[in-house]
């Protein structure tokens, strides 16, 4: 087995993801992150992560509950910031730019970096309000036409439009599980990020649901560069080129997704995929 | 499934059956026994409820009526000897005319109005009646002579004229009339002189006198001289301004308070120490912020005794914990998830809380604080201290006018002593702040179910 974890040469052709798998690590990097660590008060959740995240691709982290693997996604677009006691170190850059500069304004670094939360959190407002909410306060709509383009072509991006155009003054939260999950990557979309972080964007929906979203995500991807947070091997082999194997706060492992899925080069991955941890 | 737990356990499978049933029927049991507890303390509850209710109307409602007698006023010019009324234009200034007119009233006022009254009671009287004029005056309540002087006051024209006028039974002939007092007691037990009590029941039969709705009840102030004519009127109006300071001052204030503390103060030690503080003076007995705000606000700014701004400031204090903590509770309960949305929008914290978590609060902080007026409206001891007892007998125009509260009438009434007059309207009093409070209650749970619907 190749020990160069990352560089592993490719065994197998990538046979439901259109994009060459290859071409995930030859894609720009959109995210650099160097040894980050996490803190929450005197425990540490993160230990030392790096990792690039290549642009317009899907890249998923996986590995057992409670490794950091949302930790690291809430890094990303400072989201721990919010939490208290939380003390993240390290550095990560997008496009080159450090996020945690402390001149760096977080309210504009979260409209370039959009996230997806494992409960579907509509505002209990109206759909048409959730997913004019950003745009607003984000002063981007010039008038009322503007804010209904917006509006109306986010949820066609989420696939959502076609389902709910004749109820957009009802409430978000009226809608199904997979519905108000679309609903909040519509929501995303609408301030037009470059970054969608989802941390385990299905796992509270049913397998259709699931499946939706996981199509979603595929035509997503042209346009975003996705980061997902998935319990799931198999959603993290369907809908990512690269994937990261996280343990106990430490990234083990990384690559393209199929190496990593058949090819696995430390113990710990291998146990995890075989259903040995977790 | 069964075979394998079977063989871990030590029991078999119809024995563990059995088992689990002997401790099924002591389960269903002690259910049983909750379920019947608990009945039995809302049976109780309600039960005081009902009696509470039920006692303070069957007293009250008595006190609704009021006993009018039907006069023709003659305004003698015989008796109402004064110059005419001055007239704006007889006059160089407004100043003079002022003068003049306050004189003229002033002459109107110290004539012999009860002669007038006397004398349209006389013409009730059934044929050979004998009274005399003192027996007779104490029929009518002592208020009809101003009423009578007002209406000549407004309208001078009156003079030499008779006209129809409704004046107030006394407190003690309306006890005669409604059966207030035992007929069969002796003379010396009786308020009223056996001459005076045969003139009532002749006017009953006349129909001189009648029982209508006591409008005078809210369309009066006070009254001491004229104990038939006391309304809430003064009360109601002092407990109005007292609940709008409380609102105008205590929700504000409170709630801004909450939101500072709840989502923007550091957490640290001084925080601590005023959440504390906070809950402590939630804690504090009511009078002594009656005495904070005899000391405070009379003593030390110098604000008027008795009046309705001093009062208000005194409840909203008292108020002020609890909204502050009502409301704190509320944000606390907003789903982390929400906030999350929010912020990962982009939202700032100042755009969190007021595009998100304060609506969703809204319907809580507004029960909360509805609930939390009521309370001070019904508040009385920290009214004692700051002067609100004191008997007013005008309507407050203004909240730094003195005045008094509902409660505190209440509670004045409640000692006055004639018992058999007062004892209903103290219990009419109560009737209608138990009304004011359903009444607020009630706009507190439709408020709260429309904004809840709403999304
Ligand atoms: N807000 C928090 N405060 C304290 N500890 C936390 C917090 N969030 C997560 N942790 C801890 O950090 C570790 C990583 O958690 P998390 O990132 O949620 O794991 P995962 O998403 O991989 O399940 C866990 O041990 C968890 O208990
Ligand atoms: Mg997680």
């Amino acid at each position: 087995m190749d020990m160069l974890a990352g560089k592993v040469k490719l065994t197998q052709q990538s046979v439901n993801s259109a994009m060459n798998p290859t071409d995930a690590l030859a894609r720009p990097i959109r995210l650099e992150a160097r040894d980050v660590t996490v803190h929450y008060g005197a425990k540490q959740a993160l230990f030392g992560i790096s990792i690039d995240i290549p642009d317009r691709a899907v890249t998923s982290f996986i590995g057992p509950s409670g490794c950091g693997k949302s930790t690291f996604l809430r890094c990303i677009n400072r989201m721990n910031d919010t939490i208290e006691g939380a003390r993240v170190g390290g550095s990560i850059k997008l496009d080159g730019e450090d996020i945690y500069d402390p001149s760096l304004d977080v309210v504009e670094l979260r409209a370039r970096i959009g996230m997806v939360f494992q409960k579907p959190n509509p505002f209990p407002k109206s759909i048409y309000e959730n997913v004019a909410y950003g745009p607003r306060i984000h002063g981007l709509a010039r008038s009322k036409s503007d804010l209904d383009e917006i509006v109306v072509s986010s949820l066609r991006k989420a696939g959502l439009f076609e389902e709910v155009k004749d109820r957009l003054s009802e409430p978000g939260t009226g809608l199904s599980g997979g519905q108000q999950q679309r609903l909040c990557i519509a929501r995303a979309i609408a301030v037009g990020p470059e970054v969608i972080l989802m941390d385990e964007p299905c796992s509270a929906l049913d397998p259709i649901a699931t499946a939706i979203i996981e199509e979603l995500i595929d035509e997503l991807r042209e346009n975003y560069t996705i980061v997902i947070v998935t319990h799931s091997m198999q959603q993290a082999a369907r809908v990512s080129q690269k994937t990261a194997f996280f343990h106990l706060g430490k990234l083990i492992e990384e690559g393209v997704t199929e190496d990593i899925f058949t090819n696995p080069v430390h113990k710990q991955t291998q146990d995890y995929i075989m259903g040995r941890i977790g | 499934m069964a075979t394998t737990s079977a063989s871990t356990s030590p029991q078999t499978a119809p024995e563990r059956t059995r088992l689990i049933r002997a401790g099924l029927r002591r389960r269903h049991r002690s259910e049983t026994i909750f379920r019947g507890l608990g009945m039995a303390a809302i049976v109780l509850a309600l039960g005081f409820v009902v009696l509470l209710f039920v006692d303070v109307i069957r007293k009250g409602v008595p006190a609704f009526v009021q006993s009018n007698l039907h006069l023709e006023v003659f305004f003698d010019p015989a008796v109402i000897k004064v110059d005419p009324a001055p007239q704006t234009g007889d006059f160089a200034s407004p100043a003079e005319f002022q003068a003049a007119s306050l004189a003229w009233q002033r002459d109107v006022a110290l004539l012999n109005w009860n002669r007038i009254i006397e004398a349209s009671l006389r013409a009730k009287l059934p044929a050979n009646t004998q009274i005399d004029t003192r027996e007779l005056l104490t029929i009518p309540e002592t208020n009809a002579r101003h009423q009578v002087r007002e209406l000549f006051v407004a309208n001078p024209a009156l003079l030499g004229q008779t006209v129809p006028v409704d004046v107030l039974a006394s407190a003690n002939a309306a006890n005669w009339i409604k059966g207030n007092i035992d007929r069969s007691l002796g003379d010396a037990q009786q308020q009223m002189s056996p001459a005076a009590r045969a003139v009532i029941d002749a006017f009953e039969t006349s129909g001189t006198v009648s029982n209508g709705f006591a409008w005078s009840l809210f369309t009066n102030a006070d009254s001491r001289a004229a104990p038939a004519a006391a309304g809430l009127l003064g009360a109601f109006i002092g407990s109005l301004y007292m609940m709008l300071i409380v609102i105008v001052l205590a929700v504000p204030i409170g709630v801004a308070a909450a939101i500072y503390l709840e989502e923007f103060a550091p957490k640290s030690r001084l925080t601590d120490f005023i959440e504390v503080n906070i809950n402590n003076l939630a804690a504090v007995p009511s009078i002594v912020f009656g005495l904070l705000g005899a000391a405070a606000f009379i003593n030390y700014l110098h604000l008027p005794i008795s009046a309705p701004l001093v009062g208000g400031l005194v409840l909203t204090l008292m108020t002020l914990p609890t909204i502050i903590i009502a409301t704190r509770g509320a944000l606390l309960g907003v789903s982390p998830a929400l906030r999350q949305a929010a912020l990962g929008m982009g939202a700032s914290k100042t755009q969190m809380v007021f595009h998100h978590v304060l609506p969703v609060t809204l319907p809580s902080i507004l029960t909360a604080t509805i609930l939390g007026v009521a309370h001070a409206l019904g508040e009385t001891a920290p009214l004692l201290l700051i002067g609100m007892k004191a008997f007013v007998a005008q309507v407050p125009v203004t909240p730094l006018d003195q005045a008094t509260a509902l409660p505190v009438q209440i509670y004045l009434w409640q000692g006055n002593e004639n018992r058999n007059f007062f004892e209903p309207r103290t219990a009419a009093a109560i009737m209608v702040l138990l009304g004011v409070m359903i009444l607020l209650n009630g706009t507190a749970i439709f408020l709260r179910s429309r904004l809840e619907k709403r999304v």
